[in-house]
């Protein structure tokens, strides 16, 4: 059987999603798309300008690819919803990653606003995926309220820092119904292989391409390694033996 | 009472001369090592002794800058719409005792601007004055705003300093930015470079981005102009407001302008010379100090110094720039506010970042 995620009545065969905020050329974006077969691309609305005359993120996204925007800029869920909005009637799919910050130091999330703002776009008809501060409960809650994926971060945005946020989105990965997406801080593709062993269901990058001195050679290699995360996730990675087996068995005495 | 960012200042402010004598070379090995910076980080990396490390710093600047804010440089462009003033600041053409050509544009004057900065592309425009509460009075840049909705995604303001409920006026008619200088934070030299007006009040300024932050301004970009007073504790002194301003309005976008002080028609030559190494350095001293602190860099600088500054912490730059009132239309240029040294417009400037391996960010907001 085909290994498909499936988001919002969408198949999706990669599990690798790109970020395009910070890369120095538009056009480069599409390299990286191309080079690692990504299907999901999130663009911020804040940056597209519909008017402009110029050559538009939009263009650079192939036609095979899922467009999911982002509410980037929003400091609550009017704000979030707003934007939302806005990129519908734009014209950009009803795909929306909810994007709440109240936070311009860490850029850490605000899981209350999100959750606010899933409420609303949901019952819209937005296939609604927030970008959240892991955690259970409040995972939970975004999928009663509508969310059709959640996406923890794996450490602050842009940190480079690594999947630290492990524990939490594992507990997450096997509780949640939804599909469970890391995003943010993964810095290496070492990393990314990790999110997909533990069981997430995809991961997101961009600061991690758009940092490296060849951005489409290391998008080649998260989309790689998201592929193996993901097989050995399928595979059945054996529990870790902690000790040596005892040489004198505990239920010896049975026989 | 000492209340707000004053409280933090005073504190400083008398300390602010010895601290900097007691730095040693190891205080600044350490505060490029930090994670997270002190203050006396903060001053180490400003002092003297930081000045041979100034590579070390600009590596870990870079990075921290890439990282944050990626390969993109958002720009904006000035819009002067009067340069009325009341003030007598030494240092600026539009000083109140100054011989210049006074002129406040009509609305449809402000539209013939708006209409052709906008086919420039920009998205983003800072609405300017000079300190005259009558002649550009907040109605009237209302009525402004109102017009430049129309063309713009992002309106934001440099003008005098106003009270919490004006702010909000102005914020409900879609101003998102507020860039206000306090220009010096000697309140000493403050006090003899602004000889009279309202802008004289030190304290009334100081405090106007926090006003403008609780009536939740999205963007606030702070500033000193440099030349005024001795630029370490100046930029000392800045780096501490726009921490101060971080901490208490989190979810605004603080940001802050070193402009060196440019000759005017009035001849104005600045006290204290500033140089490039320095400015490098404060620049460097304050994105270690605050990563996420937006820095802009205008068209005061040429444009060798600005293409050279781009990697090491930049993340906002003007084009196209005119500090005379209607200078984008009118074909007579009236009186500058100073000179601008970069005076290439805005696809050249576009051209220059792409070339540099930046995007230029036209858009960066949804208003």
């Amino acid at each position: 059987m085909e290994d498909v995620l499936k988001i919002g009545g969408k198949e999706i065969k990669s599990r690798f999603f790109v970020g395009t905020g910070k890369f120095p050329d538009k056009a480069v974006v599409r390299d990286v798309l191309e080079a690692s077969a990504a299907e999901v691309v999130t663009v911020a609305v804040r940056r597209v300008d519909p008017d402009s005359s110029d050559e538009n993120i939009l263009d650079h996204i192939p036609e095979r690819c899922v467009l999911m925007t982002n509410t980037s800029g929003a400091r609550d869920a009017a704000e979030a919803v707003r934007i939302a909005r806005l990129a519908k009637a734009a014209g950009c799919g009803d795909w929306i990653k909810i994007e709440v910050i109240n936070d311009n130091k860490y850029l850490l999330p605000d899981n209350k606003e999100t959750i606010k703002a899933i409420e609303i776009l949901a019952e819209e008809g937005f296939t609604v995926l927030p970008y959240m501060n892991p955690d259970l409960v409040d995972a939970r809650r975004m999928v009663d309220a509508g969310a059709a994926a959640v996406m923890p971060l794996g450490s602050p945005i842009g940190s480079n820092r690594g999947f630290r946020t492990e524990e939490i989105v594992r507990i997450m990965v096997d509780e949640i119904k939804v599909p469970v997406i890391v995003d943010a801080g993964i810095g290496a593709p070492s990393e990314a292989a990790r999110c997909m062993e533990i069981g997430a269901d995809a991961v997101l990058v961009n600061t991690a391409l758009s940092a490296a001195a060849d951005p489409v050679k290391m998008a080649e290699a998260f989309s790689k390694a998201v592929e193996a995360g993901r097989s050995a996730y399928l595979a059945g990675i054996p529990e870790r033996i902690e000790e040596a087996s005892a040489s004198s068995p505990l239920t010896g005495f049975l026989r | 009472m000492d209340t707000g960012f004053y409280k933090a200042y005073k504190k400083y402010d008398n300390a602010s001369r010895a601290i900097f004598e007691n730095i040693r070379p190891r205080d600044v090995a350490r505060a490029i090592s930090s994670r997270r910076l002190s203050t006396k980080d903060l001053v180490a990396l400003l002092s003297t002794d930081a000045e041979p490390h100034l590579e070390e710093m600009a590596r870990k600047a870079r990075d921290i800058t890439l990282r944050n804010f990626g390969k993109a440089v958002q720009l904006y462009t000035p819009l002067y719409v009067s340069n009325y003033c009341s003030n007598e600041c030494v240092y600026c053409g539009f000083n109140s005792s100054g011989d210049v050509e006074r002129k406040t544009l009509s609305l449809d004057e402000v539209r013939e601007e708006a209409e052709f900065i906008a086919s420039t592309g920009l998205k983003h425009v800072l609405l300017l004055t000079g300190g005259c509460r009558v002649e550009a009075s907040v109605s009237y840049l209302k009525d402004c705003v109102k017009v430049l909705k129309e063309y713009f995604s992002s309106v934001s303001i440099e003008i005098y300093a106003l009270e919490e409920d004006e702010y909000t006026a102005l914020i409900d008619e879609g101003v998102d930015g507020l860039t206000i200088y306090q220009e010096t934070y000697d309140e000493e030299v403050y006090g003899k470079v602004h000889l009279s007006g309202r802008k004289r009040d030190f304290r009334f300024r100081l405090d106007a981005p926090e006003r403008a932050g609780i009536r939740g301004m999205r963007t606030i970009n702070l500033g000193v102009l440099l030349g005024l007073a001795h630029w370490r504790r100046d930029v000392f002194m800045l780096a501490l407001h726009a921490e101060y301003m971080q901490d208490k309005f989190p979810s605004a976008e603080i940001s802050v302008s070193v402009p060196r002080i440019k000759p005017n028609a009035e001849g104005f030559a600045p006290k204290y010379a500033v140089t490039d190494a320095n400015v490098v350095q404060m620049v460097l001293a304050l994105r270690l100090f605050l990563p996420r602190l937006g820095v802009t860099l205008s068209t005061r600088e040429d444009a060798d110094f600005r293409e050279n500054m781009l990697p090491l912490g930049i993340t906002r730059m003007s084009a196209g720039s005119t500090t005379a009132v209607g200078g984008h239309t009118a074909a007579d240029s009236n009186a500058a506010q100073f000179e601008i040294s970069d005076k290439r417009d805005v696809r050249e400037i576009m051209d220059m970042l792409s070339s540099k391996g930046y995007q230029p960010v036209l858009k960066d907001w949804v208003g």
